[in-house]
Formats: C-alpha cells, structure tokens, sequence
C-alpha cells in the first residue's frame, strides 16, 4: 500500500492515521481494541516507509509508557484506543502532562462502563478525558465528527500538542472511527506543520523546565547535549525533585496558564442555523450530525432551531456557550451518554437559560426522535 | 591524549546526600554503574536512566545523564519507547524489586521476550523499603515483613531465572558487597545489544534485615555476601541446600537477535534516520 491518491472512500480510523503521519508522527505503540485497531494496523504497515516504527506493547498502559519515551527521544508520537484502554492509560497520561510530554491518544469511544456494548458508540468518556488521571491537571481534547475531519483534526492534535508541549485526546467514536466516507487527502506539502520549540541557549546553560515567554520550555531530545532530566515527581525549573514550599504551586499554576491564558489557539466552535433561534442545540462528535438534521426536522414542524457545536471539548469554550444562551429560549445538550456536557453547560449558564438533555444511550448514533422530543419538551 | 572519563561525570555530587538510609547498598550500586560507564567512556549525553518508583527510584536523581523518572512499574515500557524513538542511546532502567516484578512484571516478560536492547539494573532487596517494609515477589518463602508479621506465604521469584526462561541475551546476578564483580557484569551488560538483565542482592537494614537478620548493618552486609554463591559450589549443593543461597556470576549471555534488527531485517524501509518520506 502507499498513500491515497486523489478521491478515496475511506475509513475514519485510516483517515486519522494517514492524518498522523501527514503531521509528522513517526512511532505509534498500542494494544488492539475495537474499534480503533484499524489505526494501528496501517500504522504497522505504512511506518517503516517513513522511517518511523510501530509496536505492539503488552497493554495500553505501556503502550501509553512508550509514546511518551520516544516522545523525548525526539519522535512525534501517538496511540489509539477505545474506553478500557483509555483507563489503564490514565495514571501515565498523568506523567505526560506533569513532564510536559508533545503526544496524541487518540480514543474512538464505545459503550461502557466495563466491556459495554464493545463494537458499538457511545460518548460517554467526555469526563474520563478530562479528570481520568489523578492530581490538577489542564487537558486539551478535541472532538471530529467525520472522516475528513479525522485526518484534518488528527493533524490539529499533533499540532496543539508539540505548540502547548501536552498530551492532546482526539475523542472520536465507533462511528467516526468506522464509517467510510470520501476523503482526498491534501499534498502534504501544503499543510501547516508545528514542531516543538527547542532550546536555543547553549548546553551547559539549559534548564529543561525554564519556560519561555509563553510559558513553554523549549524542549531538548534524548540524545542532545541540552541534558533533559523528565521527571513525575515535583520538580523545579531544572527537572530534577524539588519539594521546596512553593515549588508544587508554582509548576501546577504554570501547567494551567500555559494552556488557560492562550484559549484563543485551542477553541474551536462551529454554528449551525438561524443566528437567532427558539431553542438551540449543544452537541459535538458524531451526535452533533444528528443535530444538524433534526433543525431541518424542528423547522418543518415550525420550531426555530440553531446548533452550537463544540469542537473543542477541553478545555471547555466557556464563553461561546455562555454567549450562545444568553440569545436563547431554551438549550438542548444533545450527547450519547447520560449527562456529561450537559453539566459543563449548565455550570456557565448565568442567564438561567432552561436546558434539557437529549441523551442517547442505545449503542447507536443518537436518534433524530430523541432530540425531538427534548426540543417538544423545551418549547413547551 | 584523550583525558579518561571519572565516575563523577555521571555522578551529581551537589545533590548528596544520598536519601538512602544508612547501610543501603543503593549508593554502592549507583558507584558501580557510574564506574562502569566511565570505563566505557560514553559520554553522558547518550545515555538516558529510566527509574520506576521506590527507593532505588531515586537513583536518577544523582545522575547527570538524560533522565526520566515516571511511574511505579512502568521504566521499563518507557524505556522501550525511549530507545525505539533514539535507537543510538544506551537506555539503562533502574527498577527494584517490587517495580520490575510485581506491578512491573508484565513489561519485564514482554522487554526480555522482544529482546529489546535495554539493560535492565535491578535492585533487589527482598522488599519494599519506600512504603514501610512490605513483602514482596522476591522476599524468601516464609520470612518476615510488615505484611507478613508471621512469615510470608508465597514462594519468591527467581529474577535471573524469569529474565532467561522469556528471552534476555545476557543475565547476571551480583551483590553490593562483591563490587568489582558488579561493576563488570553492569559494563558487559550496557555493551552488550539486546535485552540484558543484571540483578544487585542489595541490603535493607531498616526494613527487611531487622526483621530476619540477626544483627546490625555489618551482618546485613556479611549475609548477603554469604548468600550469593558461584556455580561451580552451588551446584554441588543439594536441593534443600540451594534455596538457602543465590546464585551469582553470569548466568546468561548469549546471542538472539534484538528487536529493532529484526524490526528492521523484515521492514527493510525502515530507515535509520527516522526521516523516511514515504512511499
């Protein structure tokens, strides 16, 4: 095989791994779990061409372990996984974010808790993406809704990933993951490609978590002769243990800044229908598709409906749904999972905006009946 | 003339003391890795120490090489991702006990089965010393912990054993007291490619040889040099006899094929350089 040329039908996952090596990812380690094994499987096949490698690690918490290893040593780097897998990835995913490590996860959700319904979608790791690891934490995690936007939002994860030094989750699921759609892949040429600062002082005066103006250390490689000394445990500016009365402040407010006083990069909304509307629509992923249908359904039964879509799920764009409920009669949080965004939403609702949900939870794409009838139920 | 490399190039004075207590043989182990890679003479930007979580854990913090400390269990699978991202760097995983083991095991099996060019050094002090004295895979059936107050119930695993019977090239065991002899196993074992093992009997005076050693420190040090024994005697002892002492030297060394040449031999595309283009 080689790299798809011109109009393709294509599969999401494959979308997001050929959306990976267009932004540079040269190591991918994993375990199988459906149903996001396809990644890995072009991974295994298409990475050695570019010089990169692929290997299956014994379980999702090495496969975590060495992504963020070849991480420092220099190589772009990223796994996939699906719920379970994603669990057992959360203490290191921790260490990734307190060691400021550039990688993507990439998690295609599927029906929990435990096993669920494991060939099936679901959206219900919104909150596992954000607080799954112990300790405060910052989290950036997007969310595509098809297969162009796999690849497309696979390359903005890396990109996010090296300019803010985090670990990024591109939260997909079953059906965007598994759904085949056309794609023409663009000349990889012509995308924009961010890399990693890297230290521009000499080596004996390299201080591997002095940050930059934007908060950022440069970062040196494994191998450099800037000596990176990565460490999880509490650390002062040249990464070596430090437990000094301030220290542990200092470092987690800087962890949060870094990514809190630059949202304006990391949030992405897009809106739907009308400007102005009865009742408007919450939604992200997959589910948001459904959204889009169904304020064409609302309108013939001659209720006004707009949608909000959040692309960007973590941090949470606080202000476009504030915004977006100030001009509203009433909200609809439409998700596949009992309540999670729903609740992110009600906590920036300072106009008392009335605000439903339409919760899908059948193993399926949500329904266009069940936003429906929470639309009925808003306007009533 | 090439100036000859010191133990303290590797050795981060300023941060003495060490944190371990008094007696521990950790110090004498991290001596003898410095030693050796000063004899080595690589310089310490090639080489990267992954530490797990414990007292010997700590080891990276007194060393001035790349480092990377991470979680409990784990050194050794981000070691693996370290090397494969760098395949020129010498990745050395500083585990205990309990780390390489017990919620480390997994990783262990798999690195020695892939024979991924790692040298793994483990500290072995029969327990786990970090969280107070618990029992762990390698504390001898029936002796005393903190949680085993009567003796512990499980048979102890055989760390040299495992490394050889899931694939590791080369395989050594030593003490902190034999030090010459350590300092020579870690040196082969760092030159060696492929996944190599060499496991330090270390002391744990405050902890484990409280409770079943009789004696001060001193007699913690003469009862791990009276337990390690070479092959030529510990063969000639009976079964019964042999689970009273260890067996030291190298146990394996041998010549399997790491995993990156492998990787490599069967993806011929796979370029060195890692900036392959694609097809």
């Amino acid at each position: 095989m080689s790299r798809p040329e011109g109009i393709q039908l294509m599969e999401g996952n494959h979308a997001c791994a050929w959306g990976a090596i267009d932004a540079g990812a040269r190591f991918y380690a994993g375990y199988p779990i459906t149903p996001s094994s396809e990644i890995a499987e072009v991974c295994a096949r298409e990475l050695p061409a570019y010089g990169g490698t692929y290997i299956q690690m014994e379980d999702e918490i090495g496969s975590i372990a060495a992504i963020i290893g070849a991480s420092l040593s220099g190589k772009k780097s990223f796994t996939a996984t699906s719920g379970p897998g994603f669990s057992l990835m959360q203490e290191n995913l921790g260490v990734g974010i307190y060691q400021e490590v550039p990688c993507v996860v990439v998690n295609i959700q599927r029906v929990g808790p435990a096993t669920g319904l494991a060939t099936q979608p679901a959206q219900a790791d919104v909150m596992q993406a954000r607080w799954g690891t112990h300790g405060d934490h910052p989290i950036i995690a997007i969310s595509p809704a098809s297969v162009q936007e796999m690849y497309d939002f696979t390359i903005r994860a890396f990109n996010l990933s090296e300019r803010f030094r985090i670990p990024v989750i591109l939260l997909g699921d079953q059906v965007v993951g598994q759904t085949y759609e056309n794609i023409a892949l663009p000349d990889p040429g012509s995308l924009e490609i961010v890399e990693r600062k890297k230290p521009t002082v000499p080596p004996e005066e390299y201080l591997p978590y002095q940050p930059d103006e934007n908060l950022v250390p440069p970062m040196a490689a494994y191998g450099d002769k800037h000596i990176l000394h990565a460490s999880s445990t509490c650390h002062c500016e040249t990464g070596y243990s430090n437990f000094k009365y301030g220290t542990n402040r200092q470092l987690l407010n800087r962890l949060k800044n870094k990514i809190y006083n630059y949202l304006d990069e990391i949030i992405d909304v897009e809106y739907f229908g009308p400007e102005k509307a009865e009742v408007t629509l919450v939604s992200f992923g997959s589910a948001s598709r459904v959204c889009k249908y169904v304020v064409g359904l609302a309108e013939k039964e001659g209720i006004k409906v707009n949608l909000l879509r959040l692309i960007s799920i973590w941090p949470f764009p606080d202000r476009e749904v504030q915004e977006a409920l100030a001009k509203t009669g009433a909200c609809v949080v439409a998700e596949m999972n009992q309540g999670q965004v729903i609740n992110e939403v009600n906590r920036v609702n300072t106009t008392n905006t009335p605000v439903h949900l339409a919760s899908g939870i059948d193993g399926e794409l949500i329904r266009p009946e069940i936003i429906m009838a929470s639309i009925r139920e808003a306007v009533k | 003339m090439a100036v000859k490399l010191n133990y303290r190039e590797y050795f981060k004075e300023e941060a003495l003391p060490l944190m371990w207590c008094a007696g521990c043989g950790n110090g004498i182990l991290l001596r003898a890795i410095t030693d050796a890679l000063a004899d080595l003479e690589i310089p310490p930007h090639q080489v990267v120490v992954s530490t797990g979580i414990g007292c010997w854990g700590k080891a990276d913090d007194y060393m001035t090489t790349h480092a990377f400390h991470g979680s409990h269990g784990r050194a050794l699978a981000f070691a693996t991702g370290i090397k494969l991202g760098n395949p020129d760097l010498h990745v050395i995983a500083l585990m205990g006990d309990g780390d390489a083991l017990a919620i480390g095991g997994n990783h262990f099996i798999h690195a020695a089965r892939r024979n991924i060019d790692i040298t793994a050094i483990i500290s072995n002090n029969f327990t786990y010393g970090m969280t107070g004295g618990q029992y762990s895979p390698t504390t001898p059936l029936s002796y005393k912990t903190t949680t085993s107050p009567v003796g512990v119930a499980e048979p102890a695993f055989d760390v040299c054993g495992l490394a050889e019977e899931c694939g590791a090239n080369y395989v050594a065991r030593s003490t902190v007291y034999h030090v010459t002899q350590l300092k020579r196993f870690i040196a082969a074992a760092i030159q060696k490619k492929g996944f190599n093992v060499v496991e330090a009997i270390n002391t744990c005076p405050t902890h484990f040889g409280r409770r079943n050693i009789p004696g001060d420190t001193v007699e913690m040090m003469k009862y791990i040099k009276d337990i390690g024994m070479p092959r030529s005697r510990f063969e000639k002892l009976d079964e019964e006899e042999k689970n009273k002492y260890l067996l030291t030297g190298e146990l394996v060394n041998r010549e399997r094929p790491d995993f990156l040449s492998v990787y490599r031999e069967i993806n011929p595309a796979a370029s060195e350089s890692g900036r392959g283009e694609g097809k």
